[in-house]
């Protein structure tokens, strides 16, 4: 088997038996992405010099017979909305196109500090807006299991890179879904972990209520050793929790022995693919086999999840973009002759048509005219969303949901109208409006060979009932061994 | 009667003052007025992608400080929003703030104006972040991000002040009372402590509110007094003439010393206030809010009052001694010393304010300590020495913070009370000033000062006057 295809704990067992340094595996890996990137087009910008640099202090420490954690050595990809010291932090906008952070994100540190290696930043819809890659300003990224097909968004730039075996896990972010569709549609498992659970500070904001910085793995157990290294309060944000932080591979046992597993009707029903339904409850069936309960519930509120969602997210995106203004960095216009065409010429040039979209949606919404009819409606319904989670979540250990209604689409197939778009997120919003975890695993193929993914939703902190419903199964599949051909 | 006097003016008055935090609102970069350029600031305070804020605890201890100061109620719980535009010196696009629940609200505080007290209404009191600022120059506009995300309060009155005289006190009152409790150090010159002013007129009797103007760029009291009485005549005018008060913002120009519009609310901004999410809700403990209570030092009205009533000091006196808190607590210690008061506040009053500039007088910028204040004042009442004497004790004591006894005892400075030895020299100076006894002699009262002069002169000031004038005029008698 090739470097590339490996897990980041099959390569720390490899690191420490001396079959591999971690110099031939940073070299291993840009060869791959030399040879593949060209027609996946993961990355945005690469950092070979300091990777190598990094490995060699890696490989001395081993040499040394040094603990190190399981991810010292491995080459991640960071989604390019995740500041990195010194290293371009582009959002994949026109207007952080030159932009180098003069600081890391809490997450980068954390990493670094357990020594995996960061080899690049990976594409991503612009300020995280899309669920596609197509809003990059760059360049799409094309899914490694169909390259006419898009590896799903926003963090699809990190999806298509593990998938293709160009980093043996990746950094991204979840707003909406942003890791979990991406994950779903490339045979990854993609954790959006509670909010708080992982430090958002030094990631671009989106919408400040529902992002959340979020790992995609190759399997369950490295999700656990990925959280291991990055969870954890963090005082730099005030919304990173205070807890005591559990060993989450603790929690990768085969017991699902009395499970309770919620299915509501209500993401099962009319505009779900049939594959993707079958195949999100033949998984439901196994566990259901290994002695899990499930019931049918419903979950009525769903359907005023995604207006709640998108009035909220836009109008927190209209503020959280407002410091991108030409004035103190990012994309200045050549042209403007005062402070107010610099402003409307900066932004006009730096954003892309999805991202005007959502600042002039949000600040419509939050305009004094529309405020109540809009915003704080939408607040009010995003509290009964969650309201009705958090009771589900009390009577159940996990609901099930498929990740997207679809398997991965065509390139192209989702710009024609923007606002259908959003309806592929009706599935992973309702997790960020609840705070709670979620995560997609892969669970089958379509009959055109294209991942398919199931949610795992869990109640808050329950991280590690996720993580042990989801290793037992993975146990009883072969679905995360399977890897696309390119 | 002049057509003003059938108007009544209504103010309400906003206050933005900056906490003299150690540390900025939202990041640990220092919150010292000035220095270089770009030196005092961050990721967090330049509103860099990713970068997120975190609230100082002081902010909020200073705040509920100042709400409890200004009799407010305390919202035990409340959050941040953001005030959301556009300005090259607002690093974020948006300023936090708090809109919906300030952290302090519905208070008062006490004005005295013409001898008259008023209570005038706190409608709140919220926390927010300071601006950059912007320099123009003939090649652009610089900007400092030094101030971005300083601390500030902003303290909104009722409309409850009706004049320029009540809108004087009120800013007196509060910024006194800000530097009192310590949250502030309140320098106009600095803009640590800023005010805008809404006005509107309208008929004597009148139930409804006019239309108000609000009025910025006001940077000292005496430009508030003066733009609220131009602004004032400005309004009657206009109603007198058939116009009509539009609500707009106008700013007092120094030069034409009138007020002139900068925007109308047609171009008003909509801030789109809403709740920002990268902050916690603050929630604060019956037993945190009660023991700031407990850490509030006397305040300049109760000091006041208890100077009248303890030291039977008068109106005028008791309100010149705590308007400075400084000044107040040197009082008190003289006082400890020397236990009379009275003279203490004499000494403050006559030499030590004739000796201070207003800045020096706020900061008691005295060259030695209250304790020796009071021993002078001890060594008068003994008999020591003279009050004439003690001015050049204490000129010396200004001069270099000694102790008034070595002082005395340095230069000779002993009042001669010794009554043979003052007889003595009486009689030396009468036999030489053979004219002021025959004019004294001859009725002339008045050259017993002459005399009293020569005294002095001969012993350097240090003769107990008292005794000099006695032994004089008794010599003189039998001279008769």
């Amino acid at each position: 088997m090739h470097l590339f295809t490996k897990t980041a704990d099959e390569l720390a067992t490899m690191l420490r038996n001396k079959e591999v340094t971690s110099v031939e595996l940073i070299e291993a890996y840009f060869e791959r992405i030399e040879a593949v990137d060209d027609k996946v087009k993961a990355y945005i910008s690469l950092d070979k010099e300091g990777a190598l640099e990094k490995a060699e202090e890696i490989d001395a420490k081993l040499e040394k017979g040094e603990e190190l954690s399981r991810l010292a050595g491995i080459p991640i990809g960071i989604k390019d909305n995740i500041c990195t010291k010194g290293l371009k932090t582009t959002c994949a906008s026109r207007m952080l196109e030159d932009f180098i952070p003069p600081y890391s994100a809490t997450v980068v540190e954390k990493l670094e500090d357990a020594g995996a290696i960061i080899i690049g930043k990976l594409n991503m819809d612009e300020f995280a807006m899309g669920g596609s890659t197509e809003n990059s300003y760059f360049f799409p990224s094309h899914n490694p299991w169909d390259l006419e097909r898009g590896p799903g968004g926003s963090s699809g730039g990190s999806a298509a890179a593990v998938a293709a075996g160009e980093s043996v896990f990746s950094i991204g972010t979840d707003t909406g879904g942003s890791i979990r569709q991406p994950a779903s549609s490339c045979n990854l498992v993609g954790l959006k972990p509670s909010k708080g659970l992982v430090s958002n500070y030094g990631v671009v904001s989106y919408a400040s209520s529902f992002d959340q910085t979020s790992p995609i793995t190759k399997d369950v157990k490295d999700m656990a050793l990925v959280l291991n290294a990055i969870t954890g309060h963090d005082p730099k944000d005030s919304t990173s929790i205070n807890m005591e932080y559990p060993d989450y591979t603790k929690a990768l046992t085969e017991d699902v022995k009395g499970l309770r597993i919620a299915l509501p009707k209500e993401y099962f029903g009319e505009g779900f693919n049939q594959e993707v339904k079958e195949a999100v409850l033949a998984s439901t069936k196994k566990l259901e086999d290994m002695g899990a309960v499930v019931e049918e519930i419903s979950m009525p509120l769903i359907k005023h999840s995604l207006p709640a969602y998108y009035i909220i997210a836009c109008a927190e995106a209209s503020s959280n973009l407002a410091r991108l203004d030409g004035v103190a960095y990012g994309h200045r216009a050549k042209d403007y002759t005062d402070v107010e065409s610099l402003y409307s010429n900066s932004r006009g040039e730096g954003f892309g048509a999805e991202v005007k979209r959502r600042i002039i949606l949000g600040t419509f919404v939050l305009s004094a005219a529309n405020y109540d009819s809009y915003y704080k409606k939408a607040l009010e319904t995003a509290k009964l969303i969650k309201e009705e989670h958090n009771k589900v979540l009390e009577d159940y250990d996990v609901i099930i949901a498929p990740t997207m209604p679809t398997t991965a689409l065509k390139i192209g197939q989702k710009q024609e109208d923007p606002v259908k778009d959003y309806l592929n997120d009706i599935c992973t919003i309702n997790a960020n409006i609840a705070g709670v975890p979620a995560m997609s695993l892969p669970c089958g193929f379509d009959k055109d060979g294209l991942p398919i993914g199931m949610q795992l939703i869990a109640g808050e902190f329950k991280e590690e009932t996720i993580l042990r419903v989801a290793y037992t199964l993975e146990q009883a599949t072969d679905f995360k061994d399977q890897r696309p051909k390119l | 009667m002049s057509i003003y006097s059938n108007y009544e003016t209504v103010i309400g008055i906003e206050v933005h003052t900056e906490l003299s935090t150690n540390t900025k609102a939202f990041c640990s970069c220092t919150t010292k007025f000035g220095g270089e350029e770009n030196t005092h600031c961050c990721p967090v305070c330049v509103g860099m992608p990713g970068a997120m804020p975190v609230l100082n605890e002081k902010v909020v201890e200073y705040g509920v400080r100042a709400g409890l100061a200004t009799n407010c109620s305390i919202n035990k719980y409340s959050y941040q929003d953001r005030k959301n535009y556009f300005y090259p010196d607002l690093a974020k696009g948006y300023q936090v703030t708090q809109d919906k629940l300030p952290l302090c609200y519905d208070g008062h505080i006490d004005i005295e104006v013409e001898d008259k007290i008023k209570r005038i209404g706190i409608t709140r009191i919220h926390l927010e972040e300071d601006t950059g600022k912007l320099t123009h120059d003939q090649d652009g506009s610089l900007i400092d991000y030094n101030r971005c995300g300083v601390p500030l309060i902003e303290t909104v009155s009722e409309p409850d002040i009706n004049s320029a005289q009540e809108a004087r006190a009120y800013l007196e009152t509060l910024r006194n009372i800000f530097i009192y409790i310590g949250v502030s150090d309140c320098k106009m010159n600095e803009g640590s402590f800023r005010t805008d002013v809404n006005i509107s007129v309208r008929k004597k009797g009148d139930k409804e509110l006019g239309t108000r103007t609000e009025m910025k760029n006001l940077n000292s009291f005496s430009n508030v007094v003066k733009s609220i009485e131009a602004e004032t005549k400005r309004q009657i005018d206009l109603i007198e003439a058939g116009g009509e008060v539009i609500q707009e913002t106008r700013r007092w120009d120094e030069a034409s010393q009138t007020t002139v519009s900068m925007r109308t609310k047609g171009e008003a901004a909509d801030y789109r206030y809403f709740r920002d999410e990268d902050l916690r809700p603050v929630i604060l403990e019956d037993q945190y809010i009660e023991n700031i209570g407990k850490s509030l030092p006397e305040l300049a009205n109760a000091k006041k009052a208890r100077y009248m009533e303890e030291y039977d000091l008068n109106d005028y006196d008791a309100g010149q001694l705590v308007e400075s808190q400084k000044i107040a607590k040197f009082f008190e210690d003289a006082v400890e010393t020397c236990n009379n008061p009275k003279e203490v506040a004499n000494w403050i009053m006559r030499e030590i304010f004739r000796l201070l500039d207003e800045t020096e007088k706020e900061e008691a910028a005295i060259p030695f300590e209250a304790r020796l204040l009071g021993e002078m004042i001890k060594l008068i009442d003994a008999g020591t020495i003279s009050n004439n004497i003690a001015k050049q004790v204490f000129e010396e004591m200004w001069k270099t913070g000694k102790n008034p006894e070595a002082i005395v005892e340095e230069k000779g400075l002993k009042q001669i009370n010794d009554d043979d030895a003052l007889i003595e020299m009486a009689k030396e100076v009468l036999d030489s000033n053979e004219q002021s006894v025959k004019d004294y002699l001859g009725g002339n009262k008045r050259a017993l000062k002459a005399l009293m002069g020569q005294m002095m002169k001969k012993t350097r000031g240090k003769a107990n006057p008292q005794k000099v004038n006695e032994i004089l005029v008794n010599m003189l008698k039998e001279m008769e």
